[in-house]
């Protein structure tokens, strides 16, 4: 008996880590196999040969790829829009939060519902992106600010947050005197900071990632963000490697150097992915609370 | 109503409760025009799907024609067909997205086996990793390990003698559901375990401890402990997939989509925006896109209503 268990045991034992073991790599492989892609050789890498560990290795693509005009252009608009839209979100999704516990506020239920409703239905795609157009919202860097400023979701958290904050606080302020605003800058934002993080850190993820909305509001290549402009690539990186390379002038015919679609694909993935690996490793525990406070719902 | 005692005992303010009360509405103001402009001002845009509207024309210079697309959906031969492949298409990846979704729950339950710790928070930190990642990214990953000219695993089955020359994987319909699918699971799994996880740790270890004082073995107390102490939150978030079946998204699917691969891939969502935004459609593509919002709107309802009878709990 006691055998037999045992020798189960070791068998599901060893199967579990391997399969762990095995997803893991699964998950993680690709991020390394682009990396050494744009690290050795363009020509090897070109021809397929990266496959297991980077070969004649050099850095000039992160280099080169920048003299793209439309790249850093790009990398600007990402940059702006994740920094201007995390901050107007996480601020909005404060006050509201804050204001929304406030009792006093006129009609609060009823406001309250008119904003939480907005999570469970849309009008559609087609509708909505009649209505931005409408508000000149194309070609337009504020239609990546605007719309996402108010989000229902973080609302909740930090209503049900602030509930929880014991209100003697806040009454003493205002027996000093504190106005409204007073409190909520003095006050509240100084003991919400876990839960704002939280959100800062999912609204820098959303707009970092936003895609589709460059899809159907910008054909202006100034408002072009980083991850339209690498499906854009995706599409067409043979041609923009030809760019590059007649930039580089006539000189440049180290072939392990010379820009390839596969150089120009994989960098310019890099580019997009490395801000996220860089964020990622010191917010996971930001990103596992935000799910756990979302499951016990507001 | 707030006792007037209250108020009456706090330092004089300039207007007293009246104007507070209509002091902390304004300050939500601005925000609430916002809601009200992203939110609700679409369901204006409906209006679009009673006309033959051509974009550049102004609404009003174009004709009138009533429920013609409603119709048109279920009677015109060409659109009851094309809407006909496009629900099946989506109703295909949503039961797929509900036949996996006890993968996570697996997932969950064989992590909680491992007593390694650090390889469990390894294992758990990389493997949520691919949902932080942008479709357009996962589109990448998927180009250089499948592309016919230079991709991995081209390289590997020809090195392998398994493939005589390169397939261009991505541009083929064979098995689309299934590798977005796989996709899919590849992105999300991690992640969707992470909630069961915290389901698991919150479990009494008593419990355990008691049933292997009884001599229960590991996939007895798995059975018997550890599925019925996760299957409240399973049931939820099933619930709210269910409200969701018509609900794909499109993103994973527009970066996916070729000619090729059309046929298949093509989701309600995605439907819509080739209909309505590259083709000329734009009327029709307001209808489907119409009935989908108050479809998933009904499914909602009805999963709340599920959720009440089984749970005696409301999802929403």
């Amino acid at each position: 008996m006691r055998t037999r268990r045992s020798f189960g045991d070791i068998s599901f034992t060893t199967l579990n880590y391997a399969f762990f073991a095995l997803f893991t790599f699964l998950c993680v492989f690709p991020f390394y196999y682009l990396f050494i892609n744009t690290i050795s050789s363009n020509d090897l890498s070109a021809r397929g040969l990266i496959t297991w560990y980077p070969r004649e290795i050099h850095f000039e693509n992160y280099m080169q790829i920048l003299k793209l005009k439309g790249l850093s252009q790009a990398a600007f608009v990402s940059v702006a829009r994740t920094v201007i839209g995390t901050a107007a979100t996480v601020l909005c999704s404060a006050f509201l939060g804050f204001l929304f516990t406030k009792k006093k506020m006129w009609a609060r239920s009823f406001w309250y519902r008119f904003l939480v409703i907005t999570m469970y239905f849309n009008a559609g795609i087609i509708p909505w992106y009649v209505v931005m157009m409408k508000l000149h919202m194309t070609n337009n860097f504020l239609a990546y600010i605007l719309p996402m400023i108010v989000s229902p979701f973080y609302i909740i958290l930090v209503k049900t947050f602030v509930e929880s904050i014991p209100e003697v606080l806040q009454e003493s302020a205002e027996m000093d005197g504190a106005g409204t605003m007073t409190i909520f800058w003095k006050i509240i934002l100084p003991l919400i900071k876990p839960i704002a993080a939280t959100i800062a850190i999912f609204a820098a993820v959303t707009q970092w990632n936003s895609f589709i909305d460059t899809v159907f509001l910008m054909t202006d290549q100034t408002y072009y963000t980083l991850q339209f402009v690498l499906y854009k690539y995706l599409n067409e990186s043979n041609s923009l490697a030809a760019i590059i390379r007649s930039g580089g002038g006539t000189a440049n015919i180290d072939l392990s150097k010379m820009q390839t679609a596969t150089s120009v694909r994989t960098t310019v993935s890099m580019i997009v992915v490395i801000p996220i690996m860089l964020v990622y490793p010191f917010f996971q525990r930001y990103f596992v609370k935000g799910i756990m406070i979302g499951a016990v719902k507001g | 109503m707030e006792p007037v005692t209250q108020t009456s005992l706090k330092p004089a303010k300039s207007g007293g409760l009246f104007s507070e009360r209509y002091r902390l509405f304004l300050y939500a103001l601005p925000f609430l025009v916002l809601v009200f402009l992203f939110s609700y001002l679409p369901l204006y845009g409906w209006i679009y799907s009673l006309y033959n509207y051509r974009p550049g024309f102004k609404l009003s210079d174009t004709p009138f024609v009533g429920l013609q697309w409603f119709r048109a959906i279920f009677s015109n031969p060409t659109q009851a067909a094309e809407v006909g492949r496009v629900m099946r298409n989506t109703l295909a990846m949503s039961s797929l997205g509900i036949l996996t979704s006890v993968l996570p729950v697996a997932f969950a339950i064989f992590l909680s086996e491992i007593k390694a710790m650090r390889f469990k928070k390894m294992v758990q930190i990389l493997t949520t990793l691919p949902n932080f990642i942008s479709w357009v990214l996962v589109y990448a990953i998927a180009f250089a390990l499948f592309n016919v000219d230079n991709g991995l695993i081209n390289k590997i089955m020809i090195g392998l003698g398994l493939q005589e020359r390169g397939i261009n994987y991505l541009a083929s319909d064979n098995h689309t559901w299934l590798s977005m699918i796989l996709w899919n699971t590849w992105k999300g799994l991690g992640w969707g375990a992470i909630m069961y996880i915290a389901a698991i740790t919150s479990i009494d270890q008593e419990l355990y401890d008691a049933a292997k004082v009884d001599g229960a073995g590991r996939f007895r107390t798995i059975w018997n402990i550890t599925v019925p102490g996760i299957m409240p939150t399973y049931f939820v978030l099933l619930m709210l997939q269910i409200a969701n079946f018509i609900n794909n998204g499109m993103e994973q699917y527009f970066v996916f989509q070729n000619p090729i691969n059309k046929d298949h891939i093509e989701v309600l969502d995605l439907y819509v925006y080739n209909a309505g935004m590259l083709g000329t459609n734009f009327s029709f593509a307001t209808a489907v896109s119409m009935l989908k919002s108050l479809i998933s709107i009904g499914l909602l309802l009805f999963a709340n209503k599920l959720s009440k009878l089984i749970r005696g709990e409301s999802i929403i």
